[in-house]
């Protein structure tokens, strides 16, 4: 924790003169240059492309329009439905994995007894982090398609469990984003100094009242980081969609509860229309990919922003905060 | 749960005494169980997938990590044996070859790069070119993979598809076709997708070198590069290590990409070839699975593609302990990554 540190004196600026260095030292630092400057341009070389490819195909109507199955490329609608897709497996998938995280983080932190258990769920959610997204996508699929787990999704006349439905993706989705929830509200926690639990407690407060009532509020902007992370992962997922969602262009209900059914029903999200309409996939619309992959990126680029926002806002607040 | 039944009162009282507040047993009690339930979903994570994967291991022993033959073949004639009994018959070391190969080149070149550059970011650069750099590295990492595939599809295939002369071509007909989508341009994805992220890694643990030791060397006259290269790289070799690692496990997990850009055929790329190497298709073994999950439904293709995850998931969790391990000399100097 960079807290701690005395005050640093101001490196004053570059006063070295380069004729002095051997030149071996010389195209070092070139090559320092060179990296950084095309980590630059690859990221502005995307971005603009993607806009000049997305400004070119998204219209108004295509963000609104229903997809039709149509091969003609004219008649074969919007994008309504991926969108809708994308933020109902986002929210969801976040609103599973940030009770959940938070949990395991003030566990490990605060309890973690005994000891040998918290070493083992630090490592599960290490083993989480590490699984590809392919990987656990198959794997919501043999747990899913569990006769007793059938009410979740389709159930055909045989008996046999589809398997693939909105909230089991969730389910799915919602691993993804654990450990970047588990993550950061744990730095959140361990960035908060001791004498803080201990005036606490000194007032007679309980441990859980300690948690509730200042742990808590203090790690918030910590969970709101690892949350936005989270969503931008499961905005971005591929593999479990295809496989979890069902892949179907529209929303498709099952049953006629209402929500329940769009929950158990199969859809498809912004990324696996990308997919789809890619050469890779079926269709070879790219002006749709374009526009789709243009709204994707937007996404996740307000996502990213909203981290940016939240991490430089608490650095400078929670410093203040417990040095008051 | 219990608000549809308001005639009996047990489950008022249940949650009634919910919103009390909670004893500091009764808090641990329920944390702790959260966390044994995701301890308990990753366990079961394994141990469904292996007991999925478990027919192919047994019925091809060691011979599934070998070259037994075409593999294409191999996974068609799983998908229909044409008789009465399941086939079994699989051999990944094309997939296996295909994955070290793309994750080796991507890896291999990222350490280098992502070092140059988190060096960069953290000592050399001009203030307003860091303060670009550092959102924009993880924004590179934020950027979905399907995207990255779509570039690389839409792209970069056609125009590395160009510069394969048909000469070129027609020297290895009728064994794999060159188009533009190969292991090299992969590889080169790949690594785009895997710098940012090590960068971040390695530039985290270089700013928190002591200051003292770097000062110290800069006192003795050495220069800012040998400083940095030889007091703070060295310091945080771990942490390069440890974002390699932890790179490498990405790069073996990512599958949409792959399946996108590397080729789609089940082909070992031969450095033999010559030049030719570089713009041979191959497949690794995530995407293997991307490509062929229509045959999930067919148990003998189900058991084998759960194999192939089954080696992911091992792989990944020797890749994550070997980050850990790789990250232990930090901590003995206090830096924390």
């Amino acid at each position: 924790m960079a807290t701690a540190a005395p005050q640093q004196p101001k490196r004053t600026g570059a006063v070295e003169s380069l004729s002095t260095w051997r030149w071996t030292d010389r195209i070092a630092l070139a090559l320092c240059w060179i990296c950084g400057i095309a980590l630059c341009v690859a990221a502005a070389s995307i971005l603009l492309y993607m806009a000049y490819r997305g400004l070119q195909y998204v219209r108004p109507e295509l963000l609104f329009d229903r997809p039709t199955g149509e091969p003609d490329q004219t008649r074969s609608g919007g994008i309504a439905d991926p969108i809708l897709g994308t933020m109902m497996l986002t929210l969801l998938g976040t609103a599973l994995a940030v009770p959940l995280g938070v949990c395991v983080a003030l566990w490990l932190v605060e309890y973690g007894r005994p000891a040998g258990l918290a070493r083992l769920v630090e490592s599960g959610v290490e083993v989480v982090a590490g699984t590809p997204s392919i990987v656990l996508a198959i794997f919501g699929l043999i747990l899913f398609q569990q006769s007793w787990l059938g009410w979740l999704s389709f159930t055909s006349e045989g008996g046999g469990v589809f398997g693939r439905s909105l909230i089991n993706a969730s389910v799915m989705m919602s691993l993804i984003a654990l450990p970047l929830v588990v993550g950061a509200t744990r730095e959140g926690l361990n960035s908060i100094p001791g004498h803080v639990r201990e005036a606490s407690y000194a007032l007679g407060k309980t441990k859980a009242a300690t948690i509730r009532r200042v742990l808590l509020p203090a790690v918030r902007p910590s969970i709101a980081t690892g949350t936005a992370l989270g969503m931008g992962r499961i905005a971005g997922d591929t593999a479990i969609v295809i496989i979890l969602l069902g892949n179907t262009l529209l929303i498709e209900p099952q049953g006629d509860a209402p929500l329940w059914n769009v929950l158990t029903g199969t859809g498809s999200t912004l990324t696996s229309y990308v997919y789809e309409n890619s050469p890779a996939g079926e269709g070879g619309a790219y002006e749709k990919a374009y526009a789709a992959a243009f709204v994707l990126l937007l996404v996740v680029l307000v996502l990213n922003f909203v981290v940016a926002r939240i991490v430089g806002g608490s650095h400078a607040a929670r410093s203040n905060l417990w040095s008051r | 749960m219990a608000a549809g039944a308001p005639t009996s009162s047990r489950p008022m009282a249940a949650l009634a005494s919910l919103r009390e507040p909670w004893s500091d047993r009764r808090t641990e009690f329920a944390l702790g169980a959260v966390a044994c339930f995701v301890l308990a979903i990753v366990v079961g994570m394994v141990v469904f997938v292996f007991s999925k994967a478990w027919p192919s291991f047994t019925e091809n022993g060691l011979a599934w990590f070998g070259d037994t033959g075409n593999v294409n073949q191999q996974l068609d004639r799983i998908q229909q044996p044409g008789t009465a009994e399941p086939v079994y018959e699989f051999g990944a070391f094309d997939l296996i070859w295909g994955t070290v190969l793309t994750t080796g080149a991507a890896v291999g070149f990222g350490i280098v790069f992502a070092t140059l550059a988190a060096v960069f970011i953290v000592e050399f650069a001009p203030p307003v070119i860091e303060r670009i750099l550092t959102p924009t590295v993880s924004l590179l990492a934020a950027v979905p993979s399907v995207i990255y595939g779509l570039i690389g599809i839409l792209v970069l295939a056609p125009f590395i598809g160009g510069l394969v002369s048909d000469d070129r071509k027609e020297s290895v007909a009728g064994i794999v076709s060159l188009t533009g989508e190969n292991w090299t341009l992969a590889a080169f994805i790949l690594a785009l997708m895997i710098i940012p992220i090590m960068t971040a890694i390695i530039a985290q643990a270089l700013r928190q070198v002591p200051r003292a030791w770097t000062e110290g060397a800069a006192a003795l006259g050495v220069n800012r590069w040998r400083v940095m290269w030889t007091i703070s790289v060295r310091a945080a070799r771990p942490a390069v290590i440890a974002g390699a690692v932890l790179a490498t496990a990405r790069a073996l997990g990512e599958a949409i990409m792959l399946a996108m850009v590397s080729g789609g055929s089940a082909f070992a790329p031969n450095p033999v070839d010559g030049i030719t190497f570089f713009f041979e298709p191959t497949r690794p073994l995530a995407a293997t699975i991307v490509f062929y999950r229509e045959g999930l439904a067919n148990p003998a293709m189900a058991a084998t593609l759960y194999s192939i995850a089954a080696v992911l998931l091992v792989s990944a969790m020797a890749l994550s302990i070997g980050a850990y391990i790789a990250k232990q000399p930090l901590k003995k100097y206090g830096i924390r990554t």
